[in-house]
């Protein structure tokens, strides 16, 4: 319990300092973006929503501290102000309407990553030297040095454009109804093949060499000779011995995982054009939109610290010596 | 390096008289290592074509002219962009700017991170404490939104990209070699040289820092890989320097001029395959660091494996 209340502490303070950070970063930066900002979108908005932008973005008479305040109180009751390349809609609705895309494409991404991943390092390390463990991971080592987003241009181009296979924009096709039928789910899917599919290539090879490199450490220990010793089958020693015991590590890069997925997944979504928080912050940055800016990174640092805080959970679960202290 | 035997107890006594011994067998070590050989050649090629780019590719490679989308030929060996500019001296002088990014962002970083890790590992407590929690929070704000972010409100320009790499960049060295730090600070000579009196930064730089030269070195490899990558991502949103040629912008203006769905390959090839070809040199130099000082991971087999290969 003393474990979780202290990681609990450390997400906080870990999220007060990415929305401190938000706070000055307009307010200190030589130049100034907001005024370039402003001088784009002042014939389309009301005085008011002007006088409410300047205040979330520094442009401000009163002193700092009052400042701070204010942004605080708006950060946790949700205001977080109007998109200016989508205006005049809340910051908050443009991102409700995106994250999930987001959590649907990352998610998938990820789990098929790790589980897959996890199992070719335990296959790697069972039988050191053999195939799996000779061709494999120089192989993911050297798609996984390729740019996330240049893969996810190769694919799009071999796969979307030469071959015709998958479609190549967006996550649904256009004027179709979303709803829970097959052809909308079958066509969602389709549409999330690509996508995935490069941030598989690239973060399968990390899963793959942390797995295999904990499997090799844990094969030397003396239960495993135990267990041999004792007749087991191989298959089960390998699976509810080694891999049990290796898995810890790959638990606590899953929550750190998901953070390198969300970057990932920004850059994979950019070049498919797909609607996830991702692709909203490239249209944030080019239409100078800081305040959907800050309110997508804050919500993706938001889900990130969550996520480690349920990995951490998860790990006190996982980990008896963690609790005993 | 000397890292292996240091983890274990009771050799420490070995290490004053014999300490060159153990750097000898590293650099012996890597340069009969086929993963380093290899991942060397591939950086020396790479840091010759940027440093001959200028004669080898005279004038502006950015420079518009009305060749636009041509296919690889015998003049244009990798094609023309839709912009009429050759992509074979886009790519070669793009080298020049991601790799001295790269290069920046990873010395700037691993220096930042040996001064964390050694000040928190040397004086602990308070400051240990206070130090690891802004790594940890680094560490864990989610890397490409906060550049993005950082980006975007700095003024644009090269210095800017170079200060955001680095400041996402430290805190993953800073961790790896604090924890390393704290297991040489605990040994015996660390604490016979604080009670000889020497000062913290000749105990922290003289005394620890050699010994953990290896690591460094493995730090220093992945912070130059991040930094090539991130750059190049940065640029490929539009958040970097537009006016300097460099794979990350060539990427951005292919994508940017439609070169995926106009079929020009050409024009996207090139430089993504570079970022790879360098990280991946970069990475084998770094598996075989690892491997030279990790007596575990090297590929001579061990009687318990061959053993248990024989009784499948």
């Amino acid at each position: 319990m003393r474990f979780i209340l202290r990681r609990l502490g450390f997400y906080l303070i870990a999220f007060w300092a990415s929305i401190t950070l938000n706070f000055l970063l307009p307010r200190f930066m030589p130049g100034d973006p907001v005024s370039r900002m402003f001088a784009r979108t002042q014939d389309r908005m009301q005085p008011e929503q002007i006088e409410a932008l300047r205040k979330l973005l520094g442009v401000d008479d009163r002193p700092l501290w009052e400042q701070y305040i204010g942004y605080m109180t708006n950060i946790f009751t949700g205001q977080m102000g109007v998109s200016i390349s989508r205006f005049p809609t809340p910051v908050t609705e443009v991102i409700a309407s995106q994250i999930g895309w987001t959590l649907l494409l990352g998610g998938t991404a990820l789990v098929i990553a790790a589980v897959v991943g996890n199992l070719l390092g335990v296959l790697a390390a069972w039988r050191r030297g053999g195939a799996i463990d000779s061709a494999l991971p120089p192989l993911l080592v050297f798609i996984g040095s390729f740019p996330y987003f240049w893969l996810a241009m190769g694919a799009l181009y071999l796969f979307g454009v030469v071959l015709n296979w998958f479609p190549i924009r967006h996550a649904f096709t256009a004027g179709l109804e979303p709803g829970f039928t097959w052809e909308y789910i079958g066509d969602v899917g389709a549409h999330l093949v690509l996508p995935a599919l490069t941030i598989v290539l690239v973060s399968i090879g990390g899963w793959m060499l942390g797995m295999r490199n904990t499997m090799i450490a844990t094969n030397s220990e003396d239960y495993i000779t135990m267990a041999e010793a004792k007749g087991l089958r191989p298959g089960r020693i390998m699976l509810r011995y080694a891999a049990r015991n290796a898995m810890l590590p790959s638990v606590t890069s899953f929550g750190m995982g998901l953070g390198f997925v969300v970057g990932g997944a920004l850059l994979t979504e950019v070049v498919f054009a797909y609607p996830g928080v991702g692709y909203q912050l490239l249209n944030a940055v080019q239409g100078l939109d800081y305040p959907l800016m800050q309110g997508l990174f804050l919500t993706i640092t938001a889900a990130v610290l969550l996520a480690n805080f349920l990995v951490d959970i998860l790990y006190v679960r996982l980990d008896p010596r963690v609790r005993s202290n | 390096m000397t890292t292996a035997i240091l983890k274990q107890p009771g050799t420490t006594a070995a290490k004053t008289p014999a300490a060159r011994k153990p750097n000898r067998s590293f650099v012996h070590g890597i340069l009969t290592n086929k993963k380093a050989l290899t991942g060397m050649a591939v950086m020396l090629v790479f840091i010759a074509l940027a440093l001959l780019a200028p004669l080898l590719f005279p004038g502006d490679p950015s420079r518009i002219t009305a060749m636009a989308s041509m296919e690889p030929s015998a003049e244009h060996w990798l094609g023309t962009t839709a912009k009429g500019q050759d992509v074979l001296a886009l790519t070669v002088h793009g080298s020049r700017s991601s790799l001295f990014v790269g290069l920046t962002v990873g010395f700037a970083s691993t220096f930042i991170g040996i001064l964390v890790g050694l000040a928190s590992a040397y004086f602990g407590k308070f400051i240990d404490e206070a130090l690891s929690l802004v790594t940890n929070v680094f560490l864990l704000l989610p890397g490409l939104p906060l550049l993005v972010i950082l980006a975007a409100f700095l003024p644009p320009g090269l210095g800017t990209v170079i200060l955001v790499l680095v400041i996402t960049g430290w805190a993953g060295s800073a961790r790896v070699l604090r924890s390393q730090a704290l297991s040489i600070r605990s040994k015996d000579f660390v604490a016979a040289a604080v009670v000889s009196g020497e000062r913290a930064g000749r105990i922290m730089f003289r005394e620890i820092l050699p010994n953990m030269a290896s690591i460094v070195m493995g730090t220093l490899l992945a912070c130059v890989i991040y930094g090539i990558g991130a750059q190049a991502g940065l640029e490929f949103l539009g958040l970097g320097d537009a006016s300097t040629v460099s794979w990350g912008n060539n990427l951005f203006w292919a994508g940017n001029e439609g070169a995926l769905l106009t079929g020009s390959w050409w024009v996207f090839v090139p430089s993504g395959v570079c970022i790879a070809l360098v990280a991946f040199a970069l990475a084998l130099i770094n598996y075989a660091v690892d491997e030279v000082t990790n007596p575990r991971l090297r590929k001579i087999k061990t009687p318990k494996d061959t053993d248990r290969s024989a009784s499948k």
